[in-house]
């Protein structure tokens, strides 16, 4: 066995970098010639990376949202000996067209390589992370190159007179948190201890969806109600065959009554188009969940929810966090969305003014379904009760709409059977 | 006065082609083409299905070697593959093929050894194979300019009274160059024997095809004289009955004819391009419903001709060429800088030679070969 290395090629023509975007194999994976290992961002286009060898693998060399150098470690691979080299000594090499590419791989091999993707018992053996080396101790003045130093989070001195090929602007590893040492003239930076991350991946294309999404007039509603003949409901549908092994919550319930009610408020599902200024009906629903994962919330979503029965509901609901989890959810899935619901009643809160999805008319949240003293068969008793939280566009709708959408979700959850009344 | 108008059909629309198999595989019938495939059975068709089998896998094989550093670039040709192997089959060996950079499926069905396909997108060298080998001009990268080439091929063939017929390959973009203008205007004036065969794969790179044209690309030879076909280019029987058609009427002395082969281009434009950024999902799974090995393989199974044992031994194939393809490009090494002196001239003349020997003196001052070799490649 013996170990190959697969550099970043260059995916278009003449680009010198690309961002990481996903992972599709973890360390330790055995991979197929050509299977896909990775999505990978140019600057002109999103593109799969196929494996150029059969083997396992041994390290990823970058984390999602970091921008590597063509020419450097992207994946290591341990192959049968003898196996077919194609990529250390391919013309590739003899095609770089400058120095600054070799500089890059040879720096980048003097770090660590870092495992990313390995599960966390692994990770106590992993090399700790590079962000820790660019520390550098703040004791004097420092010169001008030191500053430079700090800014784009050098390695120790050893390694001087090679500068690492990162940029700032490129995540985690390559924009490693600056210590910001007193009297210190960084531009916009204040006082000691304060930490600074450039944005990049998934947190930098939040921050640009909400702000879009800020610039549309919209306005939140809020409805609690009595959920608990629907939390009956989902205990007496898991005894049924069609529900047997599958996880039925309340998430999928109010899927299903966001589905059912769009039925009757048909425009919360269209969008309104800036370019236009026309409203968009689209044929069906693409139901958007919006999923917390390590690297940050992505909203996929599941197309024609609408025409769905509730067991493959519950089932595309389950597949789709997973896939997100995992960090795998196509571009497709990620596009397309016609409407979102937000679940942060797992996050233990009763309600929020969740901002739409861009594009999008309306956004449900979800609070956490706790038992309460309320109000049942004129008595006070505890109930199991939730509030629903509704924002939508007031471009496209009305309080009047939006407020029938909202008590026709409630009604169903209150009482499912009420679903007959409002399909 | 007279005034010619345009006729109202102003749409490209795909449901007025002539059409021998349904996307959903069923055998339709043509009484214009019909008896230009009456010799096709289920051995025929079972050939060029396992050609455009082959033709896609080349051409992901040749995507993930792009993707994994092995070649500078690729122009795939997925979605086309029904419009080329069609054409190409219809070809005789003595014919001559001017094609541009996409047409691999057609330069596979000529013969071109993988090794030789691959080696210009591998920057190894800058020109593929010998044309007289196969019958086949080496890809023209300037749009629509090998419609030039192919009308002065043809008049030369009427000058040898010939009965052989040159095939002009090009996009719908190459119908606005002037170049293909002119190739028209050239060959309708000296009836050449030569088949335009234009691939409507709907986009310009990234401009749709009803921006252009106003009215169906096959509309657009008519005014310079020459008649047109439109098929369905993902319609492998059809697209071989009209370019038999063609050559044909090329053949016996009637002058050029134009094919209009509407398909559609399922990937990119190369691998730099992203076309999720100017089409959108929708589009693509129409095409995708119409796909033209899918139909191909539908109409087989119906006919009960595509055994596993069959289908089977078609796999094997596309795998052995495409493994022919990965070892021949990953074995090319690039080509001695000095040797692109000696291959433009059959007797290189004084001031050239005195050009390669300062080259090499060049070359000769640096350290070491590897050296020499960097420089060379910029």
């Amino acid at each position: 066995m013996s170990v190959k290395e697969f550099p970043l090629p260059d995916l278009g023509e003449g680009l010198t970098e690309s961002e990481i975007v996903a992972w599709k194999v973890s360390v330790g994976d055995r991979v197929e010639l050509n299977q896909i290992i990775a999505e990978v961002e140019t600057a002109k286009a999103l593109v799969e990376v196929p494996s150029p060898f059969e083997g396992t693998v041994r390290a990823l060399h970058a984390e999602p949202g970091q921008t590597l150098d063509v020419g450097a470690p992207l994946v290591s691979f341990e192959v049968e000996d003898g196996a077919d080299d194609g990529v250390d000594d391919s013309v590739g090499d003899d095609l770089e067209p400058a120095d600054a590419a070799v500089d890059a791989v040879e720096q980048a091999r003097v770090l660590e390589p870092v495992v990313v993707g390995a599960r966390a018992e692994d990770a106590a053996d992993a090399p700790s992370e590079i962000v820790g080396q660019g520390a550098v101790s703040a004791v004097a003045t420092p010169t001008k190159e030191e500053r430079h130093e700090v800014l784009v989070g050098r390695g120790p001195k050893e390694q001087s007179g090679q500068r690492p090929h990162r940029r700032p602007r490129s995540g985690r590893l390559s924009a490693p948190i600056v210590r910001e040492r007193a009297g210190g003239d960084q531009g916009a930076s204040s006082g000691a201890g304060e930490t600074r991350l450039a944005a990049s991946g998934v947190r930098r294309r939040t921050a640009e969806a909400m702000v879009r999404s800020a610039a549309v007039p919209q306005v939140t509603e809020f409805l609690t109600v009595d959920v608990t003949r629907g939390i009956r409901l989902l205990d007496r549908l898991a005894a049924e065959p069609e529900f047997r092994g599958r996880r039925v919550t309340v998430l999928t319930l109010a899927a299903k009554a966001l589905c059912i009610a769009l039925a009757a408020t048909p425009d919360a599902n269209a969008r309104w188009d800036d370019a236009t200024d026309e409203i968009v009906t689209p044929p069906g629903v693409n139901l958007g969940i919006a999923v917390a994962t390590d690297r940050g919330l992505v909203v996929p979503n599941i197309r024609d929810a609408d025409g769905m029965r509730m067991p493959d509901l519950a089932d595309a609901i389950r597949s789709l966090v997973e896939t997100a989890r995992a960090g795998r959810s196509t571009p497709a899935e990620l596009t397309g969305g016609t409407v979102t619901i937000t679940n942060v009643g797992v996050f233990g809160v009763d309600a929020g003014t969740p901002l739409l999805n861009p594009g999008e008319t309306a956004i449900l949240a979800l609070g956490a379904v706790n038992r309460r003293p309320w109000e049942h068969k004129n008595a006070v008793r505890l109930r199991h009760v939730m509030t629903l939280s509704l924002t939508f566009d007031h471009r496209v709708i009305d309080g009047e709409q939006g407020s029938r959408l909202l008590r026709d979700i409630a009604r169903i959850l209150a009482d499912p059977a009420s679903a007959l009344a409002v399909a | 006065m007279l005034t010619i108008r345009p006729s109202t059909d102003t749409s490209t629309r795909r449901d007025r082609l002539s059409r021998l198999i349904a996307p959903d595989g069923e055998r339709l019938h043509d009484p214009d083409l019909d008896p230009w495939v009456a010799d096709v059975f289920e051995e025929q068709l079972l050939a060029l299905y396992e050609d455009m089998v082959v033709s896609r896998r080349i051409d992901t094989e040749a995507t993930a070697l792009q993707r994994q550093g092995q070649l500078v670039l690729w122009p795939p040709l997925i979605g086309q593959e029904a419009a080329q192997v069609g054409s190409a089959r219809a070809l005789r060996k003595d014919d001559f093929v001017f094609s541009s950079y996409r047409e691999n499926a057609v330069a596979y069905v000529r013969g071109v050894s993988m090794t030789d396909m691959i080696r210009v997108w591998r920057g190894s060298q800058f020109s593929g194979w010998n044309p007289y080998d196969v019958g086949m001009a080496t890809p023209t990268v300037i749009i629509g300019a090998q419609t030039l080439h192919a009308v002065g091929y043809a008049m030369g063939i009427t000058r040898d009274g010939d009965d052989a017929a040159a095939v002009a390959y090009f996009g719908d973009g190459a119908t606005s160059e002037g170049d293909t203008n002119e190739a028209m205007v050239f060959a309708a004036a000296y009836d050449a024997p030569v088949v335009f065969f234009c691939q409507n794969n709907q986009y310009a790179i990234s401009e749709p095809v009803g921006l252009q044209a106003q009215r169906p690309i096959a509309d657009r030879s008519p005014g310079f004289g020459i008649p047109s076909l439109r098929v369905d280019g993902n319609d492998v029987l059809a697209v071989l009955a009209a370019t038999r058609m063609a050559l044909d009427h090329a053949r016996t002395g009637d002058g050029p004819m134009f094919i209009e082969a509407v398909t559609y281009r399922m990937g990119p434009h190369t691998t730099s391009d992203d076309p999720t950024r100017y089409r959108d999902k929708a589009e693509e799974q129409r095409w995708r419903e119409l796909d033209p090995l899918e139909r191909t393989r539908r109409l087989l199974m119906a006919e009960g001709a595509l055994t596993d044992e069959r289908q089977a031994s078609v796999s094997a194939r596309a795998d052995a060429v495409a493994k022919e393809l990965r070892d021949g490009c990953l074995a090319l090494r690039p080509h001695e800088p000095l040797s692109i002196f000696d291959e433009v001239y059959a007797d290189t003349p004084p001031s050239l030679r005195r050009e390669r020997d300062e080259y090499a003196a060049y070359l000769a001052s640096f350290d070491d070969a590897d050296g020499a070799n960097r420089e060379a490649a910029r």
